[in-house]
């Protein structure tokens, strides 16, 4: 063999430092995208749901709630919630990559680097995120369509809560996939959580004047301080009538005061923050 | 020559079972060290300590220089693993695995590729570097593990049943790239097996049983300490001739593979005798040195297979509770 003659490469493996950490970061988030682009499947199949809700929920509900909606089409109501469902399901999709790594045995090839597990966390939060920020862009460009017009900062502002919602649900799921191993329990787990998680949060109806218990459970459901936001926004863009606007839009209450927008991104950002900490906690701890 | 792996008296209790009870042994730098035993003996056990994969529930070891326990980061740094179920990612071409764990062990930039060249063309996958590792059969992917284990070039390398469900082809090349390792990169190789046949290409060999290591030395050496040859004669009526051993001579005698086969002390002695006292007519004779599996049943009372289906049982209990752990 040539390889004989040739003279052994011999390689420096540098003492541990921010520089490595940053580089297992990045690499695991690297491979989210690599693996993402070579599963077409996966990036057609995640967006019919959303656009299921949208386009078909949407226009049949669109028969009964006319009058209620003051000229609002049901459509561009709901389109803020489904801005927020689209990337919680490809999020939850990469998270569920962490129960097939380990049953395919590549987990453990990640966690007997010498780095730090909370490098690979993060890494896998990041390429979630990244991965979900692909199909919300798709999401946007379908503005026009539920008559919503396009502009930068409806574009730069969904997208940035799209990016921060799909990194907290990210999160959720690496801290959930840490504890289950089989990719079945995992994606009933999620099922579990998540479909419930959709339906309390607001993203179909305005949260004002609910019955006791559902304004309760919607006030606790932590999707509800991103469909917020994202109503708000995407409202901001529009030329609605401030009765419109009052019915649809009310904003959270927490025993009559009224929620402000920030706090509530903010309540997102914190819970996405404790769940990606009790993930790292738990990769840590395990194996 | 300073030791590559240091080990005292190291154990491992999952709850009431004991997989590894206190274990010593020494490797030297640039040893090929085979670690030897059936399934469920505590080898993987032992491996995963040594790897920093499990902490030992007593004694301590040292690898390259570094305590398992206390410098984990500095073990793995300078280890190589592969191990018995495959760790690649389906999904990513054979360079992208590469590049991935060189990003991950912090391989200086400029040598990833140079580096990368020499470990495929090692074991003959440079062609196929773009191809989907999901397109590769088990012997390719085993062998790409291995080109991934020296990446960071580490200094020992822990193979845990590196040529299990193997053809004998590929055993065969991943032997040579034992052989070529041990020669260019001055790498210390621990690995496991099963295969008595590959033990003796070994340096040196511990037999594990029951979570003890039972003999330790060199092949060659194992082999003088059994002090048995095997004799396997055929004959006309093999039940009879089994009979007239056990009366005449009091050995037992067992039949395999067609023939009567029996250990004695001193084989070429034995033959005359056996010529002219075994009543029974002898069509061939023939004398073996002991082999691994004469060392393994001196010292563990069972051959390896034997063992494997008793060991089966304990087993079971270290997967359950392994899988108990993990929730």
């Amino acid at each position: 063999m040539s390889t004989a003659a040739a003279p052994v490469v011999r390689v420096h493996v540098p003492a541990r430092s921010w520089r490595s950490e940053l580089r297992a970061v990045k690499i695991v988030w690297y491979r989210e995208l690599i693996r993402f682009r070579s599963d077409r499947v996966r990036i057609v199949t995640q967006l019919v749901q959303p656009l299921l809700f949208l386009f078909v929920l949407g226009a049949g509900l669109e028969q009964l709630s006319s009058a209620s909606t003051h000229g609002v089409d049901l459509k561009t109501f709901i389109y803020p919630g489904i801005l927020c469902m689209s990337v919680m399901f490809t999020a939850m999709f990469s998270a569920a990559s962490i129960v097939w790594d380990r049953e395919y045995g590549f987990l453990r090839e990640m966690m007997v680097a010498p780095v730090r597990r909370s490098s690979i966390v993060i890494g896998k939060c990041v390429g979630g995120a990244t991965v979900a920020g692909f199909q919300g862009v798709i999401m946007i460009a379908l503005a026009p369509v539920v008559g919503v017009p396009y502009s930068l900062t409806l574009v730069l502002g969904v997208l940035a809560l799209q990016l921060l919602l799909a990194f907290s649900i990210t999160a959720f799921g690496v801290m959930v996939a840490a504890r289950i191993s089989q990719i079945q329990s995992f994606m009933g787990v999620m099922q579990l959580v998540v479909m419930p998680m959709f339906f309390l949060s607001g993203a179909l109806y305005p949260v004002a004047d609910l019955p006791g218990w559902l304004a309760v459970l919607n006030r606790l459901d932590p999707l509800t301080y991103a469909v917020e936001p994202m109503r708000t926004l995407v409202f901001a863009h529009l030329d609605l009538s401030s009765a419109a606007e009052a019915s649809l839009n009310p904003g959270v209450t927490w025993f009559g005061w009224t929620v402000p927008v920030a706090l509530s991104i903010f309540t997102v950002f914190a819970l996405g923050m404790t769940v990606l900490a009790i993930a790292i906690w738990e990769f840590n701890a395990g194996e | 020559m300073p030791s590559a792996i240091s080990v005292k008296s190291l154990r491992k209790s999952f709850g009431e079972f004991e997989a590894v009870r206190g274990v010593d042994f020494e490797v030297a730098a640039g040893e090929v060290f085979g670690f030897l035993g059936p399934n469920g003996a505590g080898k993987t056990t032992t491996i995963n300590m040594l790897c920093t994969l499990a902490k030992p529930s007593g004694g301590s070891a040292t690898v390259a220089g570094h305590d398992v326990v206390t410098a984990r980061d500095e073990v793995r740094r300078h280890i190589g693993l592969v191990f018995q179920d495959p760790t690649l990612d389906g999904y990513l071409s054979a360079e992208q695995n590469l590049r991935l764990h060189a990003e991950l062990y912090g391989v200086e930039k400029a040598a990833v590729a140079p580096r990368m060249r020499q470990v495929m063309e090692m074991v003959g996958l440079w062609e196929r570097r773009e191809a989907q590792v999901l397109t590769f059969s088990g012997g390719m992917r085993r062998r790409l593990e291995i080109a991934r284990g020296l990446m960071h070039s580490p200094r020992v390398l822990f193979l845990d049943e590196p040529t299990i469900g193997l053809d004998p082809q590929t055993r065969s090349s991943i032997w040579g790239y034992i052989r070529q390792l041990q020669e260019s990169e001055e790498i210390t190789i621990f690995m496991t097996t099963h295969y008595m046949d590959e033990a003796e290409f070994c340096g040196r060999i511990a037999i594990m049983d029951h979570g003890e290591i039972v003999a330790l030395d060199t092949p060659e050496a194992l082999k003088e300490g059994v002090r048995a040859d095997r004799i396997r004669i055929e004959t006309d009526d093999d039940g009879a001739a089994i009979e007239a051993i056990a009366e005449t001579f009091g050995l037992e005698a067992t039949i395999s593979e067609g023939a009567v086969s029996f250990a004695v002390s001193e084989g070429e002695e034995f033959v005359p005798r056996l010529f002219a006292e075994l009543p029974v007519p002898i069509r061939s004779v023939s004398v073996s040195r002991p082999t691994l599996d004469d060392v393994f049943m001196a010292h563990t009372g069972s051959t390896i297979r034997d063992a494997e289906e008793l060991g089966r049982g304990d087993q079971k209990i270290a997967a359950q509770m392994l899988s108990g752990m993990k929730r």
